[in-house]
């Protein structure tokens, strides 16, 4: 550019002047070419990317839509077009909406508790430990372990009559639990295996984030007196807010679309004879490829579950842009607070004889300057 | 659908390992295509072709097997192609089949509960039907293979003609028979029936600690066989109205009064992992046991000793799963295809794959064969199961009607009892529950 710009305006002047002779194609159109270099490689770089999703994503997207739109039978394939009847079809089973109950609930099952053993195992790993590495990778193993393996290890744990945890309870003398009898607890078994298989992942992004925080920080904390929850507290979390948000929306989506862990929680895999523990996606696979058959209505579930992901998504992402909103507000009330404390101080002082120094002594630890450090 | 089930119980979980939202998406997307038939292929007698098999589990078609019908038509050559599950097979099938048939093997085996879906597409696949096979296999196998105008879908592989399996030491301490033959007299012989049954399990549960059967469902499923049109009308193919269906009530009843009210069943779902363990607890003393079964039971009962089969069922004969030899119509090979099926259904070959796999034979002249006759069980107490199983088969009179909503409904009844059963639920809320997932069907 630097290059460039004394020449550009003579040629501007030469332009506008009456009929100054033009600069000599060629030039123009390897600078065109330029110019569309500039402005065009950009996009012609990524569009790998999206011309993949198009054909992968978004074309999928679309014809499943086409599809909802009409009969369509497993084998029988497109049949007549049917409008939004099998929406209303679908949305009148009393089946689907237990599918979405018990989605909700095993996600709430799930990704709360995960979310919190997981920033806590993080901040434990972030802590001084010999073999930092051993442990580290150690959390991660769960994740590695094949789901179908999971569910095969957890069914002996959650068998009903003759599982281990069933059996561990009768020997402190607490009746047995009906894992797959009791709908809570169908959930909640099922929340757990999902739980094994990704808390230790989510805990290494975390640590990852945790240990971007510069150590400055925490050195600070430590003069100021903090301990090590007020440290996490203060000083990480606002720190990896970021990462918080990246993995609650991850663990939403994941959450909403748990399939393996139902399907092999019982012999059926289809959640249970009452559907207690039937997801939707489960229900949306029963519909295609169990008895129906009936892929127009399942392409309407998964449209509907789509827009639902989309909804909740939005929520969610209007949840964190009022945390990120309300992180600044919160140092402004300190700051309130310590204006407050200041005028007392110099209250104080006018009273007495007292400098009027010890009044910014505060001053470190109010969060604000770690707001603008990360700045 | 514990029809489906046999033989492994990981077909379920296989199918929960493959499957996310992007696939189910792609795959709803990829089954566009109209499913028409492509060329028939008619191959001259000497052309070199490659012929594929697609099986699943055992089918006993081992590569010398194979190898021994080039020998006979030199200028074919056989593969196999075996799916570790039914499920996987059932997906594969499926899914090729809705788009078009592309990329199905030349002869794909299928199972008898896959028939009701595939009937109602039988362009999908030749029509088998062959005038000198005609009293090759047991009627009643070759009548569920048929469609209504008469073309075959499937020549018939092995078959699940159901025995009784019991527990000898377990019915010793109850003061019970223990031999098979005073065993099936026990149950009711020649013409035993459930009431039979159940007043023998009710003898042995007033001095056992162990349950009569493992659960409701699959005795259900053993009397619903018998029933020649269950629940949809072989006239019209339509559903009966199941709110008004007495037979089904009926046997509802009847199954659940013997299950909970007199405590017969053990309460442990097939295929479950109570269930298998059960095995090792002693859980109950009778199952019903088509040949299949008895690998299973062999499998989860290690170690334990007293399992022996007895020649009886109540209310006469049963058949639970079995499988055919299907010949897509988009192949390229089918004559030769049709040839090698044939092949491989006579009674010389599956008789080699009852000795290579255990798959009970449907032809009438492999049963009758000295290998099959000849054949006991040594985890069942030496039990002459290829006489006992051979006459199981011939007590069979006929294959109940299964039209296509023939599995919907049934399922609905099934997790009915298996709420009262398992769940401890009341039986008239849980029937109601099954009128409900009936009427959600929409048919």
């Amino acid at each position: 550019m630097a290059v460039l710009s004394p020449t550009q305006p003579t040629h501007r002047r030469g332009g506008r002047g009456a009929s100054g002779p033009r600069p000599p194609r060629r030039v123009g159109f390897s600078q065109r070419l330029g110019r569309w270099d500039v402005k065009l490689s950009p996009y012609l770089y990524i569009s790998p990317f999206f011309l993949l999703f198009a054909l992968t994503g978004l074309f999928p997207l679309g014809y499943t839509a086409f599809v909802s739109l009409h009969e369509w039978n497993l084998l029988g394939g497109q049949g007549e077009f049917v409008g939004l009847e099998n929406f209303s079809a679908v949305l009148a089973q009393p089946v689907f909406w237990k599918s979405l109950v018990n989605t909700f609930s095993i996600f709430v099952f799930s990704s709360i508790p995960q979310v919190l053993l997981a920033i806590t195992i993080a901040a434990l790993l972030d802590q001084n430990l010999r073999a930092a590495t051993f442990w580290r990778m150690g959390v991660l193993i769960p994740y590695v372990v094949a789901p179908v393996a999971v569910s095969m290890i957890f069914g002996r744990l959650f068998a009903d009559q003759y599982g281990l945890i069933n059996e561990l309870l009768g020997i402190v003398g607490i009746d047995p639990v009906g894992w797959h009898s009791d709908r809570i607890a169908s959930h909640v078994a099922i929340a757990s295996m999902v739980n094994f298989r990704w808390t230790g992942y989510n805990a290494l992004i975390f640590l990852a984030a945790m240990q971007a925080v510069p150590r400055e920080l925490y050195e600070a904390a430590v003069i100021d007196g903090a301990g090590r929850v007020r440290q996490f507290f203060s000083v990480t979390v606002p720190q990896i807010r970021a990462t918080i948000i990246f993995i609650v929306i991850t663990s939403t989506i994941g959450g909403l679309q748990i399939f393996d862990e139902v399907r092999m929680f019982d012999s059926t895999g289809l959640g249970g004879a009452n559907r207690d523990w039937m997801t939707t996606v489960v229900y949306l696979y029963d519909v295609a490829w169990g008895n129906q058959k009936d892929f127009g209505r399942a392409a309407a579930v998964a449209w509907l579950l789509f827009l639902l992901i989309v909804l909740i998504g939005m929520v969610n992402f209007l949840i964190t842009r009022r945390i990120s909103t309300s992180g600044p507000k919160a140092p402004a009330v300190s700051r309130r607070h310590t204006r407050r404390l200041l005028a007392q101080a110099r209250a104080a002082g006018g009273a007495g004889t007292a400098p009027p120094t010890p009044a910014p002594a505060p001053a470190p630890t109010d969060p604000t300057t770690d707001r603008e450090d990360r700045r | 659908m514990l029809d489906s089930t046999r033989r492994t119980r990981r077909t379920r979980r296989a199918v929960a390992a493959t499957a996310g939202v992007t696939t189910l998406a792609l795959t709803l997307a990829a089954c566009g295509g109209d499913s028409e038939g492509a060329d028939d292929g008619a191959t001259s007698g000497d052309e070199e072709i490659t012929l594929t098999v697609a099986t699943f589990n055992q089918f006993g078609y081992t590569d010398e097997l194979l190898a021994a019908y080039t020998e006979e038509h030199p200028n074919v050559t056989v593969k196999q192609v075996t799916a570790a599950k039914s499920e996987d097979a059932r997906n594969n099938l499926t899914t090729k089949l809705a788009a078009g048939g592309e990329g199905l093997a030349d002869i794909e085996a299928i199972e008898v509960d896959w028939l009701p879906e595939l009937m109602e597409f039988p362009d999908l696949f030749e029509d088998l039907a062959d005038p000198e096979l005609e009293g090759r296999w047991l009627d009643w196998k070759v009548q569920q293979a048929s469609t209504p105008d008469g073309k075959l879908l499937g020549y018939g592989t092995d078959i699940g003609p159901s025995a009784i399996c019991y527990r000898a030491d377990l019915f010793k301490k109850a003061g019970l028979p223990t031999d098979r033959e005073k065993v099936a007299e026990l149950l009711g012989g020649e013409d035993a029936t459930w009431d039979d049954y159940f007043a023998a399990g009710k003898k042995f549960v007033a001095k056992s600690d162990a349950a009569w059967f493992d659960s409701a469902t699959p005795t259900y499923q053993g009397m619903v066989n018998q029933l020649p049109a269950a629940y949809e009308d072989p006239e019209t193919g339509e559903p009966k109205d199941l709110e008004s269906n007495t037979e089904i009530r009926d046997l509802y009843d009847q199954v659940l009064a013997a299950s909970v009210d007199d405590e017969l069943s053990a309460g442990l779902k097939q295929w479950e992992e109570d269930w298998t363990a059960g095995f090792q607890n002693n859980a109950w003393a009778t199952m019903i046991c088509p040949p299949w079964m008895t690998a299973s039971i062999e499998q989860n009962a290690g170690g334990v000793e007293g399992w022996d089969v007895a020649d009886v069922f109540p209310g006469g004969g049963v058949n639970w799963g079995g499988s055919f030899l299907t010949v897509p119509a988009s192949g390229p090979n089918t004559e030769a295809a049709k040839e090698l099926a044939a092949w491989l259904t006579s009674p010389e070959i599956q008789t080699k794959a009852y000795e290579n796999a255990n798959t009970f034979p449907s032809q009438v002249e492999a049963q009758a064969s000295e290998a099959v006759q000849t054949s006991v069980n040594d985890f069942f107490n030496d039990a002459p199961v290829g006489p006992i199983f051979s006459a199981r088969a011939e007590a069979i009179e006929g294959a109940p009607y299964k039209g296509k909503n023939y599995f919907a409904i049934h399922q609905g009844v099934q997790d009915a009892l298996e709420r009262v059963d398992i769940g401890g639920d009341d039986p008239e809320e849980s029937w109601k529950g099954a009128l409900d997932t009936y009427a959600s069907l929409g048919l």
